[in-house]
């Protein structure tokens, strides 16, 4: 995969193809990250060996259809197999936009033009996002015209399959004036032991006064490796949710940036992380207020059993003339193990007045007197700390301020204690 | 029937050492209470009875009607019929008090049965009307934000909800005002049964204005120093714990 020079289709517009040259090339120039650099401290950087992966055929399409189940009735369903898309449903009014990416560069490519990829990638992973740019092939492109609002939830299904094989999602989605939208992407592996590996990229763009929600499931086996990357612009008078969900993965490499580009802007970056065994979610974030008068908010909870490993490390960034922002950051760590490690880097750099700006971190145990209570109910050791380790998930999800989505992110996460308590 | 607390002796991890051999039986369909300054072992008591690992018993027995309780976990101790109402009860965020109460009654089905929903909010509802509590509490988080009184009104629904068998409620009427102590009252009043033992544990005698007990203990240094009926908590209040000091009576 890291060989061959990635062909563009020769179907998809000139700029396109061009852009992925470009991307390739950056690719090749960019020196791969090494210990001791900032943005890669605490990482394990012998996880970005990807030589073993490749594209593979995809197979078994049906049984994967098939359990590509989610919300009851989405208003729109899109499934990916390898990239590939195999199943797609839409109750979408005609003027909304919601394409797999491959057609949209055909027939919108303009509006994609100017949307894509139009973020520098600066928390580290500017090689793999140039390795992604070079390399995909497919992904979701959503557009929501001015002053619609799309009723429910358009829900995006990718799934690996096969042995070493890597997948390049893409999800791009924008919101004109007064619109609104929401999407849920949810990750998944066809097999529970196949080793794979997903570079992700996610494209928010939201238009003024637009409300745009943005949640992603990753619920790979725990053999995939996987950098997400995140960027959401955030307009005057809009407001962007951006929620991650980790649940699977053996490595993940979570880069969340949130631009805010003007005033009564405002992002909310969330996340639940429940990592165990020995898995290891690595997450960087940049809260950019370029824009004065906005508003961010992050809130980043991590439940870590075993051997988990989390790093976070966040950074509040306001320009010079983004007076009065608001700007919070927390980042909250649940040990459930006396050998998890949770490094926390909290920053915070301003270069305006009149600025509100907070942010923190903390790690901490489960007391027993806790435990102690739930156990003078009845309710065993096991659960007793599973319910208490739930509780402190749910005020994030409760941020969604959706039911259906709410009950589809709890359902991963009560699978995922499911499997830990066994 | 009944729960026998015999020559039971406990420490602190430390070695300290806090019950010095207390002797005790309440059958059930009776109500005692256990009266005593600060530091007796009151609240040690009722955290042993329950299973506090933070204790270590290192001789005697409790025994649940007849069978040895000192073995089990505290999680089986409460499945098999042992209640302790909290002087402080933990906050737990993010858990709603109706999925707690239902985790409860859920692990004392066997594997693979469900609580019925319906009958469950019925049953839950009819408590909570009974206790004067908002139906807005089952959204809450367990105990987080609640008032003293609510908290310990929080912990007699749970008694109502489990219905066990035998009930210790640590140091339920402190922190309560007039009105909120005879709410609690009234469910514990309802809770008394021909099936049920109760322990009460308190300072004052004012509780027991409003739930009479069938006999009132003395406990001092780590043991039940003198026993009577009704009236003695109304001597104790009268006189105060000055005949403590006095050589033992026993």
């Amino acid at each position: 995969m890291l060989t061959t020079t990635p062909v563009t289709p020769t179907y998809l517009p000139e700029w396109f193809a061009a852009r992925q040259q470009a991307a390739w090339q950056r690719f090749l120039t960019l020196s791969t990250p090494k210990r001791g650099d900032e943005t890669w401290r605490f990482s394990s950087i012998k996880q970005l060996d990807f030589s073993a992966f490749r594209r593979n055929p995809i197979n078994g399409v049906n049984d994967l259809i098939a359990r590509s189940v989610g919300l009851e009735a989405p208003a729109a369903k899109l499934v990916f197999v390898n990239d590939e898309l195999v199943h797609v449903e839409s109750n979408l009014p005609a003027a909304v936009i919601c394409l797999p990416l491959s057609e949209a560069l055909v027939s919108h490519s303009d509006l994609v033009q100017a949307h894509f990829m139009k973020q520098e990638t600066r928390l580290g992973s500017a090689k793999f996002a140039a390795l992604h740019e070079a390399s995909l092939s497919n992904g979701v492109f959503v557009y929501v015209p001015d002053k619609l609002e799309v009723a429910g939830t358009i829900e995006v299904h990718h799934w690996i399959s096969g042995e070493n094989s890597v997948i390049f999602p893409h999800t791009l989605i924008v919101t004109g004036t007064s619109a609104k939208v929401r999407v849920v992407d949810i990750f998944r592996s066809a097999d529970d032991v196949l080793p794979g590996l997903a570079i992700a990229f996610n494209d928010l763009s939201a238009g003024q006064n637009s409300k745009l929600d943005y949640v992603a499931i990753q619920d790979f086996n725990e053999m995939t490796r996987v950098i997400q990357i995140n960027e959401t612009s955030v307009f005057r008078d809009a407001s962007a949710i951006g929620f991650i969900l980790n649940t699977g993965g053996s490595w993940v490499r979570n880069e969340s940036l949130s631009r805010l580009e003007g005033p009564g802007s405002r992002s909310d970056m969330l996340s639940v992380a429940i990592p165990a065994h020995d898995q290891e979610y690595d997450q960087r974030t940049f809260q950019h207020h370029v824009s004065e008068g906005a508003y961010s908010d992050l809130l980043y909870k991590n439940s870590l059993y075993d051997d988990a490993r989390t790093i976070f490390s966040g950074l509040i960034f306001v320009d010079e003339n983004a007076h009065h922002t608001d700007a919070y950051q927390t980042c909250r760590n649940l040990l459930m193990s006396d050998t998890c490690e949770a490094n926390s880097m909290p920053g915070l750099e301003i270069n305006a007045d009149q600025v509100k700006c907070s942010h923190g971190s903390t790690s901490s145990q489960i007391s027993d007197e806790e435990i102690f209570y739930l156990r003078a109910r009845g309710i065993d050791p096991i659960n007793s700390r599973q319910l208490i380790a739930r509780g402190f998930s749910v005020d994030v999800v409760e941020r969604l301020k959706c039911d259906e989505v709410e009950a589809l992110v709890l359902e991963f996460i009560d699978d995922k204690f499911r499997r830990i308590a066994t | 029937m009944s729960l026998h607390i015999q020559d039971l002796h406990a420490t602190l991890e430390d070695g300290t050492e806090i019950l010095k051999g207390v002797n005790l039986v309440i059958p059930k369909g009776e109500i005692h209470a256990i009266m005593g300054p600060n530091g007796s072992g009151k609240s040690t008591l009722s955290k042993v009875i329950a299973g506090h690992e933070g204790y270590v018993v290192t001789s005697g027995s409790v025994k649940q009607d007849g069978q040895e309780i000192l073995e089990k976990s505290v999680d089986e101790r409460s499945r098999d019929g042992i209640f302790l109402a909290f002087q402080y009860p933990s906050e737990v965020p993010g858990v709603s008090n109706a999925n707690f109460i239902r985790a409860a009654l859920q692990a004392r089905l066997p594997k693979g049965q469900d609580i019925d929903a319906v009958a469950y909010y019925k049953e839950l509802y009819s408590k909570m009307d009974l206790l004067e509590m908002d139906r807005k509490f089952t959204a809450r988080a367990v105990n987080e934000g609640f008032s003293g009184g609510e908290k310990k009104r929080n912990e007699i629904l749970q008694m109502m909800m489990l219905q066990p068998e035998y009930c210790i409620l640590d140091e339920t009427d402190s922190g309560l005002d007039i009105d909120a102590l005879k709410i609690v009252a009234k469910g514990v009043n309802a809770m008394r049964s021909p099936e049920r033992g109760m322990l009460l544990i308190t300072h004052y005698q004012r509780l027991l204005d409003y739930i009479k007990p069938d006999y009132v203990h003395v406990m001092s240094e780590g043991r039940i120093v003198r026993s009577g009926g009704a009236e003695l908590a109304h001597e104790l209040e009268r006189d105060g714990y000055e005949f403590l000091k006095e050589p033992a009576l026993a």
